[in-house]
């Protein structure tokens, strides 16, 4: 799969709604986005973000300044040939109703006049990348898709022409958390394959740390805050604002800077269905552990089982474990984690890979250590 | 209600199926006239109406208006102007369609939603091409529902017709009929529009069914 | 213009308000008509939308009714009564034109008359039995006043419905407005005709606005309701709800 990134400039960008004099949306924003990268905008509402992103694929027109993708300027085409490069998602996706799967993610190819064939092999390989099988999924209607299906879906559709850059206006506001945290690793799974030039916008300052190569933190009006990585602004904040914005507990927003996979899993106890009662309590004894994780065929966790629970002898069914709590992904940040554990009451999280096989366990304390060790600002 | 003997001459009915099918084929043909011609007015006018949104209340005051006025009073009005013609008969039958189709066009392009919209516009759909390939479509279960409407309400209206001259299925109620006093052919003549007009309606909902696979799919 | 003067002619002479076939003889008569078809329909549909409303019970008479009632033409209804009437020595004119009016106004009031019961909030009732009122007194205190707009939208849609085709009834040789445009038609009096037009025109209008002011009064100001689900849609009457 081809992958190709543009770079962004904002030269000087403004946007007023009203008669000179008026207050701006956005005021002479100035910022280069390198290529590859994920920015995210974040700010308060009203600090023209969205209308910021908008102007590049010119569904906004610019007042005065220059904005440039890979040094073309964004007027110098046609606004309706420019969008055809550039993905575009939006919070409650827009997908055709009256479109199959697979027409919505051919859409832009077919503007593009792609031949048939090679559209048919995009749709497939796209589907496949988002992780729904193509077989299945193809020729459904959105309206009999799930709130993630169809997230999933317009990401296919955005990527379907290969675009060198993609602008993501919350596109994952309208989720619910567990989901938005499965979709957002989702993404950055997807980013370290691609690489595209991506322009997210996010009101929620934490999904800006999580999912940003570089953050653009915004006041109203458009003024550039600071720009920088969301390491450097949570080391330095550049005003008062930025300070406030981000957060009076910056030191636990440094946990969404790590990442469960940064720390070491622990293996947990695991037995499996079927297993005789009698010899999980052997292992559980010799081990002194109190609790084992049970697994199915596949690896995937069915919840835990505890000592108290294996009086006799008899096998492992699925029901006997207790379902435990959402499980975590390598790519979810320690914050998260942290919050889902402490929000389900365990000590321990099951972390799953993308196939939601167990690939280990992390504690509550493992975390509490992060906080302790880092230096305190 | 069972027709005893005398009441029905089936025979007559037998005999004159020829004049009965062309009574039909007039009747079908000034209806399909009237809703052609009242789509095209009314398409044409909710487009400006989606450009220009302060238009829809008087378009929608000026149809209301027309549709208000008793059938045979508006083909009476419009006779001085222009006889009494078919040219009479489909003005006025055309517009009784218009407030119908005007509404519900518009109500279907009201009904596409924004974001789907904003989706096609951000992906680099041109403005005719947003028109054609996405609000159409999307707006055509209410479109099809007002031109049901519509061409059942015609098809009532048609027999009023033949009153001011025209030969459709109301004429056999009226001349073969009423002023024959000969109650088999009003029977006809009044069964025989309800029966097109019952047609109309099951073949548009077949036709929206059609139209629309989409609509079915729900998450299981 | 010149056929203007003819029509304000024809209307001020002197024949058009004496005699047989006036003016008054035919505006009486068609309001005549117009009020007994009114009233009887009311009397025949009011009780039936009522109960079903009430009970919950038949409602697929009250869909199916105004269903059917959209795909009658009216001059068919006319044509079918029609020589039932002969049949029955009913006679010519106004029977058989007053039986066809009730059989139009039926369907309009039973069928906005039963959703206005039932659009009374299921919960009021609820509060209403609760309260240990009996079933005729929340007919009476709640659900009809709450329901009143509906009614009424359903009350004046069959108004006009029958004022406007009492018209037709000139066709049966009833006393009503439409004589002067058969007539007309029939001497090739375009000023006639267009004089007959114009005073069912002028009628109908009166009526339509006489109802909806009478709607917004009967409306309390607590509420407002002036959607009505009306299925009549000829001649002459707008469907509240055109959609599927």
């Amino acid at each position: 799969m081809t992958s190709s990134a543009a770079i962004v400039t904002l030269d000087h960008v403004s946007k007023r709604y009203g008669p000179p004099g008026s207050p701006p949306a956005v005021a002479d924003l100035s910022l280069t986005i390198p290529a590859g990268e994920i920015c995210v905008l974040v700010g308060p509402s009203g600090c023209g973000k969205t209308t910021t992103m908008k102007m590049i694929n010119r569904l906004v027109e610019p007042t005065s300044g220059r904005i440039t993708i890979d040094g073309e300027d964004v007027t110098a085409i046609p606004a309706v040939e420019l969008r055809r490069r550039i993905g575009y998602v939006i919070q409650h996706v827009g997908l055709f109703p009256h479109l199959t799967v697979g027409e919505n993610v051919a859409v832009v190819p077919r503007l593009l006049r792609w031949p048939p064939a090679r559209i048919s092999e995009r749709v497939e390989e796209l589907l496949d990348l988002v992780r729904l099988d193509p077989a299945t999924y193809r020729d459904r209607y959105p309206a009999a898709l799930s709130g993630g299906e169809r997230q999933r879906v317009g990401v296919a559709r955005a990527l379907a022409a290969d675009p060198p850059l993609m602008l993501m206006d919350e596109p994952f506001g309208a989720v619910d958390p567990i989901l938005r945290d499965r979709l957002q690793n989702e993404l950055l799974r997807l980013q370290a394959r691609v690489h595209k030039t991506i322009v997210f916008v996010t009101h929620d300052v934490d999904e800006a740390i999580k999912m940003a190569d570089r953050i653009a933190i915004l006041q109203r009006g458009g003024v550039l805050a600071q720009y920088d990585t969301p390491d450097a602004i949570l080391a330095g904040p550049a005003s008062e604002f930025v300070e406030h914005f981000v957060g009076a507990d910056r030191g636990l927003k440094r946990l969404s800077l790590l990442r469960v996979r940064d720390l070491p899993l622990s293996d947990p106890l695991t037995a499996s269905v079927g297993e005789p009662r009698g010899d999980l309590r052997r292992r559980l004894e010799s081990a002194g552990a109190d609790y084992a994780l049970l697994l199915d065929a596949d690896r995937q966790p069915l919840g835990w089982i505890g000592r108290h629970e294996l009086r006799d002898n008899s096998s492992l069914a699925a029901d006997d474990a207790t379902p435990g709590s959402p499980t975590l992904q390598p790519e979810t940040t320690l914050r998260d984690a942290l919050s889902t554990m402490l929000g389900s009451s365990v000590q321990l999280g099951v972390v799953v890979d993308e196939a939601d096989r167990v690939l280990g366990v992390i504690s509550v304390d493992a975390i509490s250590d992060v906080l302790r060790s880092r230096p305190a600002q | 209600m069972t027709p005893d003997e005398p009441f029905i001459r089936w025979d007559w009915i037998v005999a004159n199926l020829d004049d009965i099918g062309e009574r039909t084929w007039e009747h079908v043909l000034m209806t399909v006239i009237a809703v052609v011609v009242g789509f095209a007015i009314s398409f044409a006018l909710s487009l400006l109406i989606v450009r220009w949104r302060r238009l829809y209340a008087p378009l929608i005051g000026a149809t209301g208006l027309l549709y208000a006025i008793p059938s045979l009073a508006l083909f009476a009005l419009l006779i001085p102007l222009t006889g009494v013609t078919l040219l009479t008969a489909e003005v006025a039958l055309v517009s009784y369609t218009l407030l119908i189709l005007l509404r519900n066009i518009v109500a279907g392009f009201d009904g596409v939603p924004r974001d789907v919209v904003e989706s096609a516009l951000g992906m680099g759909y041109g403005p005719w091409q947003l028109l054609w390939r996405v609000q159409l479509p999307l707006a055509l279960p209410t479109i099809v529902a007002g031109l049901r409407i519509a061409t059942v309400t015609t098809v009532g209206l048609v027999a009023v017709t033949a009153l001011i001259g025209q030969s459709n299925l109301g004429s056999l109620i009226v001349q073969r009929g009423i002023r024959a006093s000969f109650p088999t052919a009003i029977l006809v003549g009044a069964f025989g529009s309800v029966l097109l007009g019952v047609l109309a309606d099951v073949g548009f909902i077949a036709l929206q069914r059609r139209l629309t696979p989409w609509v079915q799919a729900r998450r299981g | 213009m010149e056929f203007l003067a003819d029509v304000i002619a024809w209307f001020t002479a002197p024949e058009q308000w004496a005699g047989r076939d006036s003016i008054p003889i035919h505006l009486g008569g068609h309001l005549a008509l117009s009020l007994l078809a009114l009233v009887g329909g009311l009397l025949v549909a009011l009780p039936i939308g009522i109960a079903i409303g009430h009970t919950g019970r038949g409602s697929f008479l009250a869909i199916g009714l105004s269903n059917v009632g959209r795909a009658i033409p009216s001059l068919a209804i006319l044509g079918i009564v029609f020589p039932i009437s002969l049949r029955l020595n009913l006679g010519f004119g106004f029977a058989p034109t007053l039986i066809a009016l009730i059989a139009l106004a039926i369907p309009p009031i039973v069928t906005n008359t039963y959703a206005a019961i039932r659009e009374v909030d299921r919960d009021l009732v609820e509060a209403g039995r609760g309260m240990g009122m009996g079933e005729l007194h929340l007919l009476a205190r709640v659900e009809l006043p709450v329901g009143a707009g509906l009614v009424m939208a359903g009350i004046r849609t069959a108004a006009v419905q029958v004022v406007a085709t009492a018209s037709l009834g000139a066709v049966i040789s009833a006393d009503c407005l439409g004589f002067f445009v058969l007539k007309g038609i029939a001497t090739q009096d375009d000023a006639q005709v267009f004089a007959g037009a114009l005073m069912i025109a002028a009628l109908s209008m009166v009526v339509e606005l006489s109802f909806a002011a009478l709607q917004r009064l009967v409306v309390s100001p607590g509420l407002r309701s002036d959607r009505g689900l009306t299925a009549f849609t000829e001649p002459g009457r707008v469907p509240r709800d055109a959609l599927p």
